[in-house]
């Protein structure tokens, strides 16, 4: 009854492929041939295509819009402006942080590139030709571009839309451009550990503006079927749950009447988390029309206009006895939110998990405040490759110990040692509320430091130092470190929701009567490689070998309802989802295979792929022979077929954590930074699938170098928006990047049923104080305390000439 | 990034596309490998009416040398010169700097006469064509002309070229054997514009300096060659104060513009810094 010929326990796990395994990504054969299916690739009959005209101006009253010469031009069907989505009142949409922002602009733009009117044509070039033809009549008013002016007595006010309400979504506003002020922790106490300190640094650190830029930029395809009355919407969303029951509540189109389905999606790094004006004025204009219409952004379109990331202005204050031990931590943020307060971050958390900032540190005392402002530039704020606000906070602590390790003539190092949170403090409570579950911060920090040698390093940089101050070199050695803890999973539902949406995720798995299975996921994957590392944890959960396993996610027809993919949460909640309904289909499998055994459930045990009776493995049941039994066999007591589905609601988040070293040299008479080593320590728990965790790492640690080297979006005096190309807007190349090394340790999460924490965002959190810290280290012994990102070359040079260092 | 509307023409020979250049007047623009002029269209800064298309006209896609005289087709692509060993055994500047220019990708569709004739600060090619001394062939519908590299220049995207009239070849003689070269760019990333370059081409005779040529690229609206600086180094034995002069006298004729690379101080210090590099590595490899 049992195979013919018996293969080792070994060979079994192996031919699995599930946990641990290196298995290659099962998405790549399509995405190598361009066989792909993109948002953009998809082609519906009688399709249109809608176009925006935007804004040319910052701040500006709208005295008229001229359509007739755009609605001359064959092949225009139509032209949406504010005035036609009133009477729906959809000219207004929700955001995701309580505020509402202008689907098309009404009375008034605020910012550059807002939308304006949304122009309905036959084909892209036709509309495209058509938003050249649209007039629109401003009245030019002063902008708001410096955030720290916004709450100044005489700054226009800009939201007029909402000026006369000064209680906000999340407690009263204290000036009319003010959105909120979020406060955490002991401020009193934190205030008193200053005064009382030994040693106290305090230092005012922007994170700059950025953008996500994945490649893929948004869009969507909007059809609405007026004979069964269903709304399809195809998008580049990150959370298409989410999508279909805000687009109900906002359009009252009932929720079963719309399916969101994203397709591939190429790259997403929190820009598509958001709601745009264009999803709203696609899916008017197909309701409108009858006809499905297309939408999709150009790179400038992506670049300045939808979800931007950072742009907080952070003041970090610590206190620490002379010997290092740290007493306190208090921080101040000017949040710059744009015109509109656009973020994505879960209800409650206005700053997202910014009160993370105590970082990977016991610090006893700590107070944060965080003021969000509006301003004339584009809304957002979304987690560029982090877990909300993460990477913000993660910044300005690991900048912070640099600057106190300086003071202190201590090696930072060293301070990181002394200040950590010890293994058995776990789990931790921290000073601003949350509960660390687990690590092992001193066995990774000595890991890494006796990987890259890190005395010896700092012995070459002293050679270094003195062979430039003999005039024998023009280059300057950096070594930066960066410790990183992380919060990711989001998250529980008693604290974590979105509109209302608590924040669990879930996954549906049906196994086929020969013993094959479908795996279907409230999350999807923008490039994560979700259908080869879930189908992993299907395998090793119940026996069935993980090429024989379809994944399938985002289609919210047949998905079961999630929140998403986006803060490093698709691991730690849709992944212990997975491993739930694995393990309910376990517990049937394990009656069924007791009835085929004719022995007690209890008499059994599990053992990779099968179940077999204690102390005789020999009379056994595969999961594929249960599989089969479940449906073709009466077992008394038991429903036919073999399904599950789990919706998986974590206790508490994860804390992935890792130490990070980068080594650089700077040219001081050009700027030119060389990035001649980088070592990636990364704790993310257990391991899944070891090939897509270094990927993971690589492609985060690019965009950190990207960030910290010379990403930002920026406006001129005018509320002009700059860097908003390629041209200038820094992606790196594979010239520009270089290796990387990865090593890891494992603590694995103590409630996640697989233990796994989560990677894809470490390396951005992680990579950007440890390039920044770099930076900074080879200027310290002159003086230097802290310069501004992005550090590229002009900022790098004028930090050597104001040190006297340029020639 | 949807260019307007306009009429796709591909001439057979230069006689065709000059005609073609008369018809459709001053809303007819050539395209060659289309790295400037496409992107300009989808911005909708630029929106000419016709395209003439030069990819299969023959004549203008070779690369002749007799003896030290070279001739280079217009649509000649960067990919072509770099694998040309006749021109980099007599010329090495050309290679070295065409693999300056963006990626492979690019360098094999761009071409050395689009660089140089649509007058953009911030290609290459100018520079170097300033500092060989070469000559642009022009065709008219009046026959051809011949106008320098030094000359041709006037600002930002305008130059000496006539509407009507089509660049069609390259001429140059190779500097002296046995000279060294160099072509030092400083950028933010692959694909990016220079924040400052400079070409440097040098003849030494002992250890005196018998001839330089120096050149700038994107650090003024037209490429700059540099003749005071040029000036101060020929006769001397590449001293260090001797290139301090000369790298200043670069220096004075910059005028960059103020974007993302930097302000237009930094950017000046850079071409000096380039200029310097420049020399001193054209020293090593001249004999």
């Amino acid at each position: 009854m049992n195979e013919q010929t018996p293969i080792s326990r070994e060979e079994r796990i192996k031919n699995l492929k599930g946990i641990g395994s290196a298995r290659k990504r099962v998405e790549d054969a399509r995405f190598t041939q361009g066989a792909g299916n993109y948002v953009d690739d998809i082609n519906l009959p009688g399709m249109l295509f809608g176009d925006f005209v935007r804004s040319s101006h910052s701040h500006a009253r709208i005295i008229s819009i001229d359509k007739e010469a755009a609605l001359a031009v064959p092949g225009v069907i139509a032209i949406l402006t504010a005035e036609d989505l009133k009477p729906l009142n959809l000219h207004y949409m929700p955001t995701l942080a309580g505020d509402v922002q202008a689907v098309l602009a009404d009375e008034k733009v605020l910012f550059q590139n807002q939308e304006i009117a949304f122009v309905i044509a036959e084909d892209r070039y036709i509309a495209a030709d058509a938003v050249e033809l649209v007039e629109v009549e401003y009245e030019e008013l002063p902008p708001i571009t410096d955030a720290f002016k916004a709450m100044d007595d005489d700054a226009p006010v800009l939201r007029e839309d909402i000026q006369d309400k000064m209680e906000g979504a999340h407690g009263p506003r204290k000036h009319k451009n003010h959105i909120f002020l979020w406060e955490q922790g002991d401020k009193e106490g934190s205030e008193k550990a200053l005064a009382d300190a030994d040693v106290v640094v305090e230092e005012l650190i922007t994170y700059q503006r950025v953008h996500p830029c994945p490649l893929e930029t948004c869009g969507c395809v909007a059809s609405m079927d007026k004979i069964n009355g269903k709304l399809t919407l195809y998008g580049t969303f990150q959370a298409p749950h989410a999508v279909r029951t805000v687009a109900s509540l906002i359009t009252n189109i009932a929720e079963h009447n719309i399916r969101v389905v994203s397709p591939d999606i190429g790259g997403g790094f929190g820009n598509k988390v958001g709601v745009y004006p264009g999803y709203i004025c696609a899916t008017v204009a197909s309701i409108v029309t009858g006809v499905p219409v297309k939408w999709v952004e150009d790179r400038i379109e992506n670049l300045t206009s939808t979800a931007f990331a950072r742009d907080y202005h952070m003041t970090g204050k610590i206190a620490a006895t002379k010997e290092g031990k740290i007493t306190g931590l208090w921080c101040h943020v000017l949040a710059d939110h744009g015109a509109f307060d656009a973020c994505a971050d879960p209800t409650k958390f206005p700053a997202g998990f910014f009160n993370i900032v105590t970082g990977s540190y016991d610090i006893p005392v700590a107070y944060v405040g965080v003021d969000g402002v509006y301003t004339n530039k584009a809304p957002g704020g979304v987690a560029y490759r982090c877990s909300f606000r993460v990477t913000e906070a993660a910044y300005l602590i690991e900048r912070m110990i640099e600057i106190l390790a300086q003071k202190l003539n201590m090696d930072p190092v060293e301070l990181r040692l002394k200040n950590f949170i010890k293994k058995e403090q776990f789990p931790y409570q921290s000073a601003l509320g949350w509960e660390y579950d687990s690590g092992d911060y001193h066995t990774a920090m000595e890991k890494g430091m006796a990987a890259v040698d890190y005395p010896a390093l700092r012995a070459e940089q002293a050679e270094k130092r003195a062979a430039f101050d003999r005039g024998e070199t023009r280059t300057l050695m950096g070594i930066g470190t960066a410790f990183f803890t992380e919060i990711v999973g989001a998250g529980p539902v008693k604290n974590c929701d979105i509109l209302g949406l608590g924040m669990f995720d879930s996954c549906e798995i049906r196994i086929h009567p020969t013993g094959s299975a479908i795996a279907r996921l409230g999350t999807i994957s923008q490039g994560q490689g979700h259908a080869t590392t879930f189908a992993q944890i299907v395998a090793t959960e119940i026996g069935i070998p993980a090429e024989d396993i379809t994944l399938e996610e985002g289609d919210t027809d047949t998905a079961p309802y999630g929140l998403g993919t986006y803060g490093s949460r698709s691991t730690p909640v849709a992944g212990a989802a997975t491993a739930m309904a694995g393990r309910k289909i376990r517990a049937k499998a394990q009656m069924i295979a007791a009835y085929l055994l004719e022995v007690h459930e209890g008499d059994l045990e599990w053992d990779v792929d099968r179940f077999q009776i204690k102390g005789n493995p020999e009379a056994h049941k595969t999961m594929k022979e249960i599989a089969f039994a479940s449906y073709n066999q009466a077992i008394p007591g038991l429903e036919p077929g073999l399904e599950a589905v789990s919706y998986y609601d974590p206790p508490n988040m994860t804390y992935p954590y890792g130490a990070y070293f980068c080594v650089l040299d700077i040219d001081v008479d050009t700027g030119v930074v060389d990035v001649r080593r980088f070592y990636a320590l990364d704790d993310c728990g257990t391991r899944i699938n070891p090939m897509i965790i270094e990927g993971q790492v690589h492609g985060g640690l690019t965009e950190a170098l990207a960030i910290a080297m010379g990403q930002e979006i920026t406006y001129d005096e005018m509320g002009n928006v700059k860097g908003g190309s390629l041209m200038d807007f820094y992606l790196p190349t594979a010239v520009e990047t270089p290796v990387w090394e990865t090593d890891e340790t494992v603590v694995p999460s103590p409630h996640h049923p697989i233990g796994a924490k989560g990677v894809g965002e470490s390396p951005n959190v992680g990579g950007v104080p440890a390039f920044s810290n770099a930076v900074n280290d080879a200027f310290a012994h002159k003086g230097l305390t802290h310069t501004q990102m992005p550090h590229d070359h002009w900022r790098v040079w004028k930090t050597a000439e104001k040190l006297g260092l340029s020639g | 990034m949807i260019p307007g509307s306009f009429d796709y023409h591909r001439p057979q020979s230069v006689s065709e596309a000059v005609g073609l250049l008369k018809d459709k007047g001053d809303e007819a623009f050539i395209v060659a490998g289309g790295h400037s002029l496409i992107p300009m269209m989808k911005l909708r800064m630029s929106t000419p009416e016709h395209l003439i298309d030069i990819q299969d006209i023959a004549e203008i896609k070779n690369i002749s040398i007799f003896g030290s005289d070279v001739t280079i087709g217009a649509f000649v692509t960067q990919a072509e010169i770099i694998s040309s060993e006749a021109l980099h055994g007599i010329c090495p500047v050309l290679r070295e700097a065409s693999l300056q220019i963006a990626d492979p990708q690019i360098r094999n569709v761009g071409t050395i006469g689009g660089n140089v004739a649509n007058g953009d600060p911030g290609n290459d090619m100018p520079a170097i064509m300033q500092a060989l001394d070469a000559t642009f062939v022009l065709a008219g519908e009046e026959g051809t002309r011949e106008v320098k590299a030094r000359d041709f220049y006037e600002a930002a995207y305008f130059t000496a070229r006539a509407e009507t009239e089509m660049l069609t070849l390259i001429k140059f003689t190779a500097p002296a054997a046995g000279h060294g070269s160099c072509y030092m760019k400083q950028k933010r990333k692959i694909g990016d514009y220079a924040t400052a370059a400079a070409v440097v081409i040098l003849t030494m005779n002992g250890t005196t300096v018998q001839n330089v040529e120096i050149a700038l690229t994107n650090v003024a609206d037209t490429p700059l060659y540099a003749e005071e600086a040029n000036r101060l180094l020929i006769g001397t034995s590449l001293d260090d104060a001797s290139i301090k002069a000369a790298v200043e006298a670069a220096k004075a004729i910059t005028d960059p513009a103020d974007d993302g690379r930097g302000p237009k101080d930094f950017r000046t210090h850079i071409a000096g810094v380039m200029v310097e590099r420049a020399i001193r590595q054209a020293a090593t490899t001249a004999s």
